[in-house]
């Protein structure tokens, strides 16, 4: 095989490689990319039940509450002109605290949040940049403030 | 008075760097020995320098100098003292001294040892190694000043993030950077060679021991970080896939890539501008985690301070030093000469599929980690990439790897013999199978995905094992012959083979862990009990203390088995007052086979606590796997061949008589 061939041989595999790669992460990102909304996009977006999303904004203050059992928190998430209601079992992260921005993963049915996951930053001034962004979209952003 | 010198340190450093990276250059252009000589004495200058104000800034730690910023927001007075030195490195400014501290080291390192490089080779290195040290230490001085002061001075500081008052923390931002920033080195060798216009058998055994250097550091780092995750933040899991973690794992694969190409180099002469584009590569993604991970693009633990100035600053850095790189490329390379010829089946040819197959998974986490931010800059639409993507795309590509990965050894350089390498699989291939087999028996009705997992690790267990013992001949010569062959063998032959054996170890954890952890999460009262994967844990009580900067509750929960008592867990729930932070302190019960591993959460004496009880299979094999491979690293770094100073250049360049110490007719031939 002459060097010119190997090359060439070694392009083909590559591209072959990469065709099939590409390939891949399309149909990933078809099923697998976790879409952000704020409570006021919900207000204006249908999502369906099936659909993985995540969801952020500010603990509303006083609206937690926790089941008799302790397992699981109801609380409101708010941009400060929206909110909707959440729902999660299991262990809040220890950085979760009313009045704190966290990021939530899971499904809205019936105009509540079923969260399976739920995001709090290890850092007490944390705001979680998708927060933060949907606070500045619903002009409530109180810039350095909350940095 | 000595924050000021080491500020001052730092800018002297800064000169030097600007001379190391100019005047040898020159020399090295005018083959002027006198400008040439220059570099070794800058390298070692530079290095000296930042080792003083790394030491200046370490004072301000250690004696709790609050008048320095820097220290005021990150070091507390109450601090045990092995945090007080992490704290150091534990912040962005203070993190990037011990950037520039490493290069440098690295620098120094050419200078000292590398007298039998060619004087124009070693200039070129050195220059290029200052031009990135100006680059870092402009940003240090300009956007990041770790000295400076505040006036009036606070009583007490800030206290460093609580989360990263750890000790396997403390030893994790070190390790890691000395595989980013080893990987300079492959960059300044690389770029050095284009300048050059030759590369050749002998600058791939200068490479080689650099890289593996540098890999052996960033495998250690990547552990001890997700090994961090894993026990500290008290979820239970050791990889998430998050930006940050792949930050660092793009380069270790590009790394990984680079490491088996310059074996082609060294002992074919082939696949040289392919190896000099992939040291580019490498220490580019080495620069882009960099920029990922500062300018404040990822929120994440590692996201210091945020500050679009720094951001842009390293992306400039990055711009300039991968554009002005593969520009340079792209003039030189295509007048290299093509090297050795290889027919596709041979040693060569497996170790370009392996090139080719972990390039493009690093495209695919590549892809995921940055597509977000692409898409959130161009459409303003916030999406996450998950687990789930990873695994739908990185873990069918990295399959064949492994599936290669026991063939390749057993190929003969230039022509391989595939039958033959088969033939010699079949106890791989018995393995592989008994390994499945006994999988299936133990989880009967298990799912296909462990199944194959656990095949694919038994087949490249087996490879490896089967290769090494062909190699010293073992039950098939007497004993003492095969102790003697296995003495004599090259140590990077067995390094090979640990880090072979390594990765099918590390295989066999994740995959076990990944498809049957089990997790329960309970209200609990003391003398309540949780079930979980055959252990009863009995919550016995609940008592509070005080630690040296902190606050803690400590739960002790009795874990029974069969009625007999296994071991008492004391997962903790501290709280530290300056920070206001609470963190988990999970209680870790670690067999051979499992990990049984507790957090509790708020509570109170009324409500119960909550408490979360994961049993994680094999994770220890995860640990043990990633330990194995880095000192296969180590191992095959002690290889005298590889050793610096050890290859001397004047063989013809390109001819296979270069390696002929390697036979390559032998089917079980070199690492």
């Amino acid at each position: 095989m002459t060097p010119k061939r190997r090359r060439l041989s070694i392009v083909v595999i590559g591209l072959v490689m990469l065709g099939t790669a590409a390939a891949l992460v399309l149909t990933a990102f078809e099923d697998n990319l976790v879409f952000f909304f704020s409570p006021t996009d919900l207000q204006a977006k249908t999502v369906t039940p099936e659909q993985r999303i995540r969801i952020g904004g500010l603990v509303e203050e006083g609206s937690l509450e926790r089941s008799t059992d302790g397992l699981v928190a109801n609380f409101r998430v708010t941009d400060l002109q929206n909110v909707i209601p959440v729902t999660f079992r299991g262990i809040l992260p220890d950085l979760f605290r009313e009045g704190q921005g966290i990021v939530a993963e899971g499904r809205l049915v019936k105009g509540s949040f079923i969260a399976s996951e739920v995001l709090a930053k290890h850092d007490e001034n944390y705001m979680p940049k998708e927060v933060a962004d949907a606070l500045k979209k619903s002009g409530k952003w109180k810039g350095a403030a909350q940095p | 008075m000595i924050a000021e010198l080491g500020h001052y340190a730092l800018a002297l450093a800064l000169c030097v760097a600007v001379v190391q990276s100019t005047l040898p250059m020159i020399g090295a252009a005018r083959n002027d020995s006198v400008l040439m000589g220059l570099a070794p004495p800058a390298a070692t200058a530079q290095f000296l320098a930042i080792v003083v104000a790394f030491g200046a800034l370490t004072y301000g730690y250690v004696t709790s100098d609050f008048s320095i910023i820097n220290v005021a927001q990150n070091s507390h007075s109450l601090k045990p003292m092995l945090y007080k030195v992490s704290g150091v490195w534990g912040n962005h400014e203070g993190s990037m001294i011990l950037w520039v501290l490493i290069l440098s080291l690295f620098g120094f390192a050419v200078a000292a040892f590398g007298n039998n490089l060619p004087p124009s080779l070693r200039a070129r290195v050195l220059s290029v190694q200052g031009l990135i040290g100006v680059g870092f230490l402009g940003f240090i001085l300009l956007t990041s000043n770790p000295f400076e002061r505040l006036d009036p001075a606070p009583l007490d500081g800030n206290d460093l993030n609580p989360l990263l008052q750890d000790p396997g923390l403390a030893f994790h931002p070190p390790m890691l950077y000395l595989g980013y920033v080893g990987f300079s080195m492959a960059f300044s060798f690389a770029v050095a060679a284009l300048i050059e216009g030759r590369v050749d058998p002998a600058w791939a055994r200068w490479v080689r021991p650099w890289t593996l250097a540098a890999w052996t550091a960033l495998t250690g780092g990547i552990t001890l970080g997700s090994w961090w995750a894993y026990y500290e933040l008290g979820w239970g899991g050791w990889w998430y896939w998050d930006p940050v973690e792949n930050a660092s794992f793009m380069p270790w694969l590009a790394g990984t890539a680079l490491l088996h190409s310059a074996i082609v180099v060294e002992k074919r002469d082939a696949l040289k501008s392919w190896t000099i584009l992939l040291a580019i590569i490498t220490f580019g993604l080495s620069l882009m985690g960099t920029f990922l991970v500062r300018s404040g693009v990822l929120t994440s633990v590692h996201a210091f301070a945020v500050d679009p100035e720094r951001g842009l600053y390293i992306l400039g850095l990055m711009s300039v030093a991968i554009g002005g790189a593969l520009i340079l490329y792209a003039i030189r390379a295509p007048s290299m000469k093509l090297g050795g010829m290889f027919q596709p089946v041979s040693r060569e040819g497996g170790l370009v599929m392996n090139n080719l197959l972990l390039s493009v998974a690093t495209a695919t986490v590549f892809i995921g980690t940055l597509y977000p931010l692409f898409l959130d800059a161009t459409t303003g639409q916030k999406v996450s990439v998950g687990p789930p993507f990873f695994n739908a795309t990185f873990v069918p590509v990295m399959m064949p790897v492994v599936l290669l990965m026991a063939v390749g050894p057993f190929l003969a350089w230039k022509r391989g013999d595939l039958p033959g390498a088969m033939a010699r699989l079949w106890t791989a291939a018995l393995f592989s199978a008994a390994v499945a087999a006994f999988v299936w028996t133990q989880h009967t009705g298990a799912a296909f995905g462990p199944i194959i997992g656990f095949a694919f690790a038994g087949w490249l267990a087996g490879g490896a094992i089967t290769e090494w013992a062909a190699r010293i001949a073992l039950f098939r010569q007497p004993l003492g012959v095969s102790l003697s062959r296995a003495a004599g063998l090259p140590r990077s032959a067995h390094g090979m083979t640990l880090a072979h054996l390594g990765l099918a170890i590390f295989i066999c954890g994740a995959v076990a862990d990944s498809y049957w952890r089990e997790e329960v999460v309970v209200n609990a009262k003391p003398g309540e009990t949780v079930s979980i994967a055959g252990y009863d844990l009995t919550l016995e009580s609940i008592k509070h203390t005080q630690g040296p900067n902190y606050q803690t509750e400590t739960a002790r929960l009795r874990v029974m088995r069969d009625g007999a008592e296994v071991t008492i867990l004391s997962p903790e729930r501290r709280f530290y007052p300056v920070q206001q932070m609470p963190t988990t302190e999970a209680a870790i019960h670690s067999t051979f086979l499992a990990d049984l591993y507790a957090a509790i959460g708020d509570g109170g004496a009324k409500a119960g606590w909550t408490v979360r009880v994961w049993h994680n299979p094999l994770v220890p094999w995860i640990w043990a796997g990633c330990m194995i491979m880095a000192i296969g690293g180590l191992v095959s770094l002690s290889d005298r061949r590889l050793r610096i100073g050890a290859p001397k250049r004047g063989q013809s360049p390109g001819s296979s008589k270069a390696s002929g110490s390697e036979p390559a007719a032998q089917p079980a031939g070199a690492d």
